[in-house]
Parts: structure tokens; C-alpha cells; sequence
């Protein structure tokens, strides 16, 4: 489909069960959906002849640990054919496992690796489901937001064991985040953004 | 009688010069029969998007050039484009000429890296001693205008931090009748050359629909002849004034790739030239106080520049809660930024999409059935700097 609207209400007509929000932003269609009805999601948008989502660009979660359902996890497609980009969107929960795209798009495999790799979440039917880009015998999921920056342990040649040891971190100083948000109102649209968050409490 | 034959796992790297980088790949030989390759990467692992999420948006830009060293500017395109998304802020159009063109001279820098490499890996010393000469006057346009040949900080959410130096232009432009020359001798000592087809023709070859199934974006698919460059298709900045030609592959091979390489380069030596005709004098970043820092007169002056400055430099500017993906056509490929600002000084989340990385990705697929000297020939055609595909 060449147009937003029309794509945005064709997805909503074929998959009106499982789609739970749809938003249009900057250009590209914003799609909230459930955990269950991924694999159905992804094959319509890549099989269909009128959306021919047939390149799946990135896979990511984003952590928020306040919440019940920690993450979301994240899809971005890209329709060749018709110039467009959709961007899917389900939470899961800590432990929950995912089912995994790579039957779908072979290039899912490392993206979610990575995903694994970086904020713990397993993956149903990956075929080689191993960290990444971290360290060999590494520990913990370092995009998690209750990671530390700089981490837990630190590596270093020891020259009386003539190996690389890893031990834990010692700083002398810490990692400092400084507080500078103010009461200084700045911008129009950051009042704006304040008022509205003031009406919804 | 018969002898059990077992097959060779061989380490390529991580030390290893053909391997562009600090790339482990595993090898699985049936004698000189590539059976199986698994790369290990994150050996140049440094957690930038970690990193990114703990500074603030301006802090965050230096950490762009830092992920494709060959081509900076690109990089920080993608993200200034994001940020000016969400905020909803022009960027005046002489920034927008400037921009493109140091993106262009970004893809030049990439492209001649890439292109004299790859010849070095099948072989041929020469084009790379010419090639480094001429990315050694593009860095020196680098480090005029930012002050850092490679690391340039330059871009800024609302357009760039200064104004071209006096006598850039000039420079660039002449640069600009220069560079062709050289790309032909390069061609002449490689496009028919025999050592170099017979290691590139018929290598490395990837199908259309493999392209679209391996995320292949850039040079990659256009190689396998799909006609797209987000440049023409969903462009940034003043690219949509600017006439340029996408160069498209046919056979999808190593060879191909290369030529498209060359292609582009000629392109963006006229995209260059054009920018450099179309551009006025004017302002170089948005004029929106609260997120441009003021320049040094006018803190000496105006008490609202001052606190504007101290704001800018200790809290940064916030940015409203919003999320967007926004990619741009880098010189390896589509190289995208997934931001969630949440209102605050500081991106919630930045995912980085390097194009690096899902091309790496299939290099089990591309070298299967190949000899073990085809190696570095499709490693150096895939395109591989490790500052992006590890992050």
C-alpha cells in the first residue's frame, strides 16, 4: 500500500485481534501486539501483497524495571516495495521466553543473540542461542538498566600468574551522576510536557 | 582401506591482517573447502549504547564516530537527524549543504579504504599507497573544519558546531577536479585487471532474495541489483535537490560490489561539486537558543547567552518523550538509530543499527562451498569495521 492510513487500516481490518494499538508518527506505523501473535504478525506483514515487509532491519528491548512487564521488546521492518517502515512493539515479563524469528528472517539469528546477550531474554527455538558480543565467561546482561556503568569485574594482565585475570572492579572514584534537571522551565514544549504529566497524576 | 577423514578447524584472526579488524572466525576446512564459518565477535565490544544512555544528548554525539572510524560524519548524521525528529527543529539549509557534503566525503573516505583493501587482500599493493594519499587530504578537510582528522564531533541536533574555515570551499572544490583522476588510475590498475577479476568474478555471490533475507542494506544489496538508497528513497536533508545517480549491481558478486564502490565515489564527487554551486552564506545551526549553544561573543555580552551556555553545558538540552527510528544511507549500508527520549536530558534508550553487523552475520552463508583464499576476498567486499559491528 502506498499510503500510511491505508496500510495503517488494512492492518487493522486483516489483524484486528491481534493488533492492540496503532499509532502513526513520524512516518512510519507504530504497532502494539501481544506476545502470542508475533509469528502470525510477521508473516502476514512479510507475505502480504500489500505490505511486503520483507526485511526485518533490527530486533531490541528496552528495560523498564519499575514496571510488572519489564521489557519491551521491539521489531523494525522495512517494506521495500512500498517505501515503509513499521516499528512492533510487545512487554513481556522477566523470565518470560519469546518465540524466535529466525524461520521467518534468517538475519533475526544474531539480532537476537544480541538481545539475549544484553538484557537476559530467551529465545524459543533459536538454533545457537550463546552471547555475542560480550566477553567469554561473561556475567550478567549489561544493558539491563539495574547494571552498573562500569560494570562488575575488570581484566588485567597479572604478571604473577603470566595470564589475564579478571577481577572485581576498584575505582578510586566512583561513576557520579550528577543531578542538574532543575525548576528551570526551559521550552515551550517542556511545560507543555510537564502540564500534561501534572493533569494525568 | 579406508582412512577417516577428519575436517580442520583453523583460527582466522583475531589477530590476522585480512581480517579488517579484531574478527575471530572459525573455520570448519575439508581441506581447502570452506564447510562451515563462525565469527566471534565483540572482541572491540565497548558498550557505547550503555555509554550513550548516560550522557546527554550532546555528550552522546562524540561516541558515533566512534563506531564506523572510517566514515564519522555518517554516523552522527543519523543520530543529529533523530534528535531533530523529536524535537521538531529546522536546520538551516547552508548546515544542511555542509552536512551532506562531509557525509559524502564520508562515503569518499570509506569507499577508497574499502576498495584499495580489498585490492591489498587479493594481492595488489599499489592502489592502496594512492588511495591513503587522497583520504589523507579528505582528513585534512576533517580536521579543518572539526579540528580531529578522524574523531570529528561535529554534527549538532539543529545543524553543525561552526562554519567552514576560510578557504575550505575553495579547497574542496579543487579536490573535487582532482579526485577522478584518481579513481581512474585506480580502475586502471584494477577494474580489468586479471589477477583481480579471477579473485573477485563469480565469488561471494548474493541471490536478490538472499539480500533482503540477510537484512543487507547499501552497497551489499545494490551489488545483487535491488535499485535502493535511502538517499533517493527516503531522503534527508537537502539530498532530494541534489541529482545523483544510483549505481546498481547485476551479479551480486565481489567484482560487482567493487564496481558499485567506484561508481559511487564519482557520484559523490558530483554530489559534492553541486553542494558546493548551490550554497549561500547563512546560518550553520538552529537559531533556538535552548538547544544551540551561543557563541563565544555573545556569552560576554548578554547575560541570557551566559545562562543559556551554563544550562546547555551541565544539564544539556531536554528532549520530549518520544521514540523514532531514523536511518541514514551510510557508506557501508543503512546505518539506523532507535531513540526513546522520555523527556528528561538524556536518551532513554539508544539502539544502534549498524549495517555491519547483519552482514557479518551471513558470512557462514556467503563462504560455504568456497576456497579458504576466498576468505579474505568476501570479508573485504562485506565491508567490515569492527567499531561498528561491536559497538
Amino acid at each position: 500500500m502506498k499510503n500510511l492510513e491505508d496500510l495503517e487500516k488494512k492492518i487493522n481490518s486483516e489483524l484486528n485481534t491481534k493488533i492492540n494499538k496503532t499509532t502513526i508518527k513520524h512516518n512510519q506505523i507504530y504497532l502494539e501486539t501481544d506476545k502470542d501473535d508475533l509469528i502470525d504478525i510477521c508473516l502476514f506483514l512479510k507475505t502480504n501483497n500489500d505490505t511486503k515487509f520483507k526485511q526485518l532491519i533490527d530486533i531490541t528491548v528496552v528495560d523498564y524495571p519499575e514496571r510488572n512487564q519489564r521489557f519491551d521488546v521491539v521489531y523494525l521492518f522495512l517494506s521495500h516495495e512500498f517505501n515503509q517502515r513499521i516499528v512492533l512493539k510487545y512487554s513481556i515479563s522477566e523470565n518470560e521466553v519469546i518465540p524466535s524469528l529466525t524461520s521467518i528472517f534468517p538475519s533475526a539469528n544474531w539480532m537476537e543473540r544480541e538481545v539475549f546477550d544484553m538484557y537476559g531474554v530467551s529465545f524459543k527455538d533459536h538454533p545457537d542461542l550463546r552471547r555475542i558480543l560480550t566477553d567469554y565467561g561473561f556475567e550478567g546482561h549489561p544493558l539491563r538498566k539495574d547494571f552498573p556503568l562500569t560494570g562488575h569485574t575488570e581484566v588485567r594482565y597479572s604478571e604473577d600468574e603470566k595470564k589475564v585475570i579478571s577481577e572485581p572492579v576498584k575505582l578510586e572514584q566512583n561513576f557520579r551522576n550528577f543531578d542538574y534537571e532543575s525548576p528551570w522551565e526551559g521550552t515551550k514544549y517542556i511545560k507543555d510536557e510537564i502540564d500534561n504529566n501534572d493533569k494525568k497524576n | 582401506m579406508t582412512k577417516k577423514i577428519k575436517n580442520l578447524n583453523l583460527n582466522f584472526g583475531p589477530q590476522h591482517p585480512a581480517a579488517h579488524g579484531v574478527l575471530r572466525l572459525i573455520l570448519e576446512l575439508d581441506g581447502e573447502i570452506v564447510e562451515k564459518a563462525d565469527p566471534h565477535i565483540g572482541l572491540l565490544h565497548r558498550g557505547t549504547e550503555k555509554l550513550i544512555e548516560n550522557k546527554t544528548y550532546m555528550q552522546a554525539v562524540p561516541y558515533f564516530d566512534r563506531l564506523d572510524y572510517v566514515a564519522p560524519m555518517n554516523q552522527e548524521h543519523a543520530f543529529a537527524l533523530a534528535v531533530e525528529k523529536i524535537l521538531k527543529i529546522d536546520v538551516p539549509i547552508r548546515a544542511q549543504f555542509i552536512r551532506v557534503i562531509f557525509c559524502e566525503i564520508g562515503r569518499i573516505l570509506s569507499h577508497i579504504l574499502n576498495v584499495t583493501t580489498q585490492a591489498m587482500d587479493v594481492g595488489a599493493l599499489t592502489p592502496t599507497l594512492w588511495g591513503f594519499e587522497e583520504r589523507e587530504k579528505l582528513m585534512g578537510f576533517y580536521e579543518r573544519v572539526s579540528g580531529s582528522r578522524l574523531h570529528a564531533n561535529y554534527f549538532r541536533a539543529g545543524g553543525v558546531h561552526q562554519d567552514l574555515p576560510q578557504g575550505l570551499e575553495e579547497d574542496i572544490a579543487n579536490f573535487c577536479e582532482s579526485f577522478p583522476k584518481i579513481i581512474n588510475d585506480l580502475e586502471s590498475l584494477l577494474t580489468d585487471n586479471r589477477i583481480f577479476k579471477q579473485r573477485n568474478v563469480d565469488i561471494g555471490v548474493v541471490t536478490k532474495q538472499d539480500a533482503l533475507d540477510y537484512s543487507f542494506s547499501g552497497v551489499m544489496i545494490r551489488g545483487s541489483g535491488v535499485p535502493w538508497d535511502l538517499r533517493k528513497s527516503q531522503p534527508y536533508d537537502c539530498y532530494e535537490n541534489l541529482d545523483f545517480k544510483v549505481p546498481v549491481g547485476k551479479n551480486g558478486d565481489c567484482y560487482d560490489r567493487y564496481l558499485c564502490r567506484i561508481e559511487e565515489m564519482k557520484e559523490s564527487v558530483s554530489i559534492i561539486k553541486q553542494c558546493l554551486l548551490k550554497m549561500e552564506k547563512g546560518p550553520i545551526k538552529s537559531l533556538d537558543g535552548k538547544i544551540s549553544p551561543p557563541s563565544k561573543k555573545d556569552i560576554k555580552q548578554s547575560m541570557e547567552a551566559l545562562i543559556h551556555h551554563f544550562k546547555l553545558f551541565t544539564e544539556g538540552y531536554r528532549v520530549p518523550k518520544d521514540e523514532i527510528y531514523t536511518a541514514v544511507e551510510a557508506p557501508k549500508g543503512e546505518f539506523g538509530v532507535y531513540l526513546i527520549s522520555d523527556g528528561s536530558s538524556k536518551p532513554y534508550k539508544c539502539k544502534i543499527r549498524a549495517p555491519g553487523f547483519s552482514h557479518l552475520q551471513s558470512m557462514d552463508y556467503l563462504i560455504k562451498g568456497h576456497m579458504l583464499a576466498d576468505v579474505p576476498a568476501v570479508l573485504g567486499s562485506l565491508d567490515i569495521v569492527f567499531g561498528e559491528v561491536d559497538r
